[in-house]
């Protein structure tokens, strides 16, 4: 009885919260329903270690009901139609938008919105007549989405071919200063013409996006049909990501006794644990829910079972490997130490051997392995940085910072990024920003993004936030985007409006 | 080889296309009298006069060399402020090799190098055996110069460089004789010529409003340049006079206003010049 007057009492905060719009209401009430259920075959020891924050399951639901990420097969959608959505393929580029916006509509995610809306410069190209009448129409599109997918976790791709609808979509997000769609260019300097990079840059710069992802890594890891989805996250198309779980690094070296303890027991059991709790999970998708037999995106050959993976994260690197030194009686700090940087690689080299020894039998796609992932941050993260990154306050030279950084990106195919913001006076030379990016991706970096510090839209860790949003929200105003309540959160616990400005 | 080296910028966006590593040599044959930089003028003399004035310890004279502590510095510029040779006691002999190697730190994150000064063609054969080194490493090559070099005459630099950057002061030969101390025949000469080869990427004016003959200066050298455009590119960076660092008495020059700036882009612009930039 105890537990269902719980139950109730968390309903009706949900239904009284003032800042939730209607849409966050009913998501967040269809998350406590579905809490009410246990994950079946879950070991006991996860239970303590999500208690003691060592393992973290980014509040996914206990009963997960459609994969975390999708990225369906719009190639395919537009050369087949849709039996069940009842669409022809296109032939205009006002169809082609059209059956995009309904299909969006029906792609389900662990945010009920489309964390992948497709490589929309080349989805939009072939259909473009008239560059005026497209514009018109792609900035509408664009609109759309960001007021009806209110959620910053949707993600466009664009590049690396240099394309009209490409261009386009650049001029029309730095009009329209809007935080979603998120947006990558599929960055490769042989492919992509250096006038269409420097655009990239300049809009980079004046919206926050597009980030550049390199594509030379992605694909020799993934194949041709991959995208990046949700922050920055690579993974293939036709398929994506049945779960996320992180690690809490920075959280597991506080629980061991030194560092041999930590590489010995700690992190190994927690490893274990960890994946037998993403097991756990899968396996009620994929056997005891509907989805991969009913769903019309399998029906329809958008997405294939086979092509979907468990993203193992990880967060809190540089608070772990200073914990780790402090218990060594070393001063070294993660970014400012050649053996601490070592020590992470050390660290980075363990989890990936034993990560890739835990067999999956859903996860076909990864050679029956979870794919590794640099978990961005949540907002109510205190002490522990994302993924791999050095901690905001503690930046150091960028070249140095870049090549550091680059030591990291290649452990994580399903994503991985680092952020820098510059100043006023290197926005006037985008070339030379470019110049730093393709340089980044020759010392390993795999996701660069930057803004401009006077920007409205900013990335607040992988997702796109308008400050002014954050502001209202401050003063208890509903504002349409669910992601700006996480930006708000991460703002005042991460300190990102402190992340330092490059100047070059 | 050795050359005296002001400083070096691990990334520049200001000093040609793209990010950049500039190397600013010591020295200059000229005296201009709005010189932002004027520590970068003469060599030094060691007369040891900045050596009390560091607040930090990190100057001292022994056996006649000044010696300078780089990692106790704290950049408050006093040293230069008190120099009465229009020196630094900062500047550093500095090898071929020892440039390589901070210029190796900095890749891949840099297109190319760019060699400034004070007057880097002054050390035109320590630049050319850097220049061959760096083009092979896959680098461009520019230099900053204010045109006192016959680049006409430099087979071996030119083979190496990509381009110069020339300070075009003033057109009338008598205002350039006040304003630098020197005449200006070689400087036109060399701009003739380094746009006749394609290596002539960027001409610089700083604008005075009532102290130098602004517009005379942008027209004529558009009107000279002109031809050369069918062929070759040329960037015309119009620069506002700011008083920063400029010595006594002509830190009181006039800045000049939007209006003045954006009448000398339209007289670049009306002579075919498409990459007018005010800054």
């Amino acid at each position: 009885m105890e537990i269902l007057e719980q139950k109730q009492q968390e309903v009706r905060n949900i239904i009284q919260n003032p800042t939730l719009t209607h849409e966050q209401t009913m998501m967040s009430l269809a998350k406590a329903a579905e809490n009410i259920l246990v994950t079946p075959g879950v070991p006991e020891e996860y239970y303590q270690m999500w208690r003691d924050g060592l393992i973290c399951d980014l509040n996914e639901g206990h009963a997960p009901y459609s994969p975390r990420y999708i990225l369906p097969d719009y190639e395919k959608f537009f050369r087949q139609g849709s039996e069940f959505l009842r669409l022809d393929p296109p032939k205009t580029l006002h169809e082609a938008i059209t059956n995009l916006l309904i299909l969006y509509h029906h792609v389900p995610s662990v945010t009920h919105f489309p964390v992948y809306i497709g490589r929309i410069d080349k989805l939009l190209d072939p259909f473009i007549t008239d560059e005026a009448e497209a514009k018109t129409l792609i900035k509408g599109f664009l609109l759309q989405i960001d007021r009806t997918v209110t959620d910053s976790f949707c993600h466009g791709n664009i590049g690396p071919e240099a394309t009209r609808a490409g261009r386009i979509i650049l001029e029309c997000e730095r009009e329209l200063q809007n935080s979603t769609p998120n947006l990558t260019l599929l960055y490769d300097p042989a492919i992509t013409p250096d006038d269409f990079a420097v655009a990239c840059v300049e809009a980079a710069l004046d919206c926050a996006k597009p980030s550049f992802a390199n594509h030379q890594m992605f694909l020799s890891e993934l194949g041709e049909d991959y995208g990046i989805a949700s922050c920055y996250n690579g993974l293939p198309v036709a398929g994506g990501a049945y779960t996320l779980t992180r690690l809490i690094l920075s959280k597991i070296a506080l629980a061991a006794e030194n560092k041999k303890d930590f590489m010995e027991r700690v992190l190994p059991h927690t490893i274990d644990v960890m994946c037998q709790f993403m097991d756990a999970k899968i396996r009620f998708l994929v056997e005891e829910t509907p989805f991969f037999t009913c769903n019309f995106l399998v029906k329809e050959g958008l997405i294939y079972r086979e092509r979907f993976n468990g993203l193992f994260g990880m967060v809190g690197m540089c608070e772990c490997v200073n914990t780790l030194m402090e218990k060594e009686g070393r001063t070294d700090r993660f970014g400012h130490s050649k053996d601490a940087d070592a020590l992470g690689v050390e660290i980075m080299n363990l989890i990936q051997a034993r990560v890739n020894s835990h067999k999956n039998p859903y996860c076909e796609f990864w050679n029956g392995s979870f794919m590794l992932h640099a978990q961005v941050g949540i907002e109510t993260d205190k002490g522990t940085s994302p993924g791999t990154r050095i901690a905001i306050g503690e930046e150091i030279p960028l070249y140095d910072h870049l090549r550091q950084a680059g030591l990291f990106h290649k452990y994580f195919p399903s994503g991985t990024g680092d952020i820098f913001p510059f100043d006023i006076t290197s926005s006037r030379n985008p070339a030379a920003i470019l110049d730093i990016i393709k340089g980044s991706f020759q010392v390993g970096i795999r996701y660069f993004s930057t803004y401009s510090s006077d920007s409205d839209v900013i990335r607040i860790t992988g997702y796109l936030v308008k400050k002014s949003d954050i502001a209202k929200l401050e003063q208890n105003q509903q504002v349409v985007n669910d992601t700006v309540v996480l930006g708000m959160g991460a703002v005042h616990n991460s300190h990102i409006l402190d992340r330092k400005v490059r100047s070059l | 080889m050795r050359a005296p080296v002001n400083k070096i910028i691990d990334h520049s966006v200001v000093d040609g296309d793209g990010n950049r590593t500039a190397i600013f040599f010591q020295g200059c044959p000229f005296s201009c009298l709005y010189c932002h930089n004027p520590e970068t003028i003469s060599l030094c003399q060691k007369c040891g006069a900045c050596v009390s004035h560091c607040p930090v310890g990190a100057l001292r004279l022994e056996h006649g060399e000044i010696l300078w502590r780089e990692d106790l510095c704290v950049g408050c510029d006093s040293c230069l402020k008190v120099c009465p040779h229009n020196s630094s006691p900062k500047v550093r002999e500095m090898t071929v090799e020892e440039v390589l190697d901070r210029v190796e730190q900095n890749r891949p994150f840099i297109r190319g190098i760019t060699c400034s000064g004070g007057e880097c063609t002054l050390y035109a054969d320590f630049m050319t055996q850097l220049f061959k080194i760096t083009r092979e490493r896959g680098l461009t090559n520019l230099v900053d110069s204010n045109g006192t070099l016959d680049f006409s005459q430099a087979d071996d630099l030119m083979a190496v460089c990509d381009g110069v950057m020339l300070d075009l002061k003033c057109f009338d030969r008598q205002a350039h004789i006040r304003l630098t101390g020197k005449d200006n025949d070689l400087v036109l000469a060399n701009a003739r010529w380094l746009a006749s080869q394609g290596k002539l990427p960027e001409i610089r004016t700083v604008v005075i409003p009532g102290e130098l003959p602004n517009q005379e200066t942008v027209r004529e050298v558009c009107k000279m340049l002109s031809p050369y455009l069918k062929t070759t590119s040329i960037r015309y960076k119009l620069i506002r006079f700011r008083p920063w660092g400029v010595r006594e008495p002509y830190k009181s020059f006039p800045v000049p206003d939007d209006s003045l700036m954006e009448e000398l882009r339209q007289i670049a612009l009306s002579y075919g010049f498409t990459d007018v930039l005010v800054v």
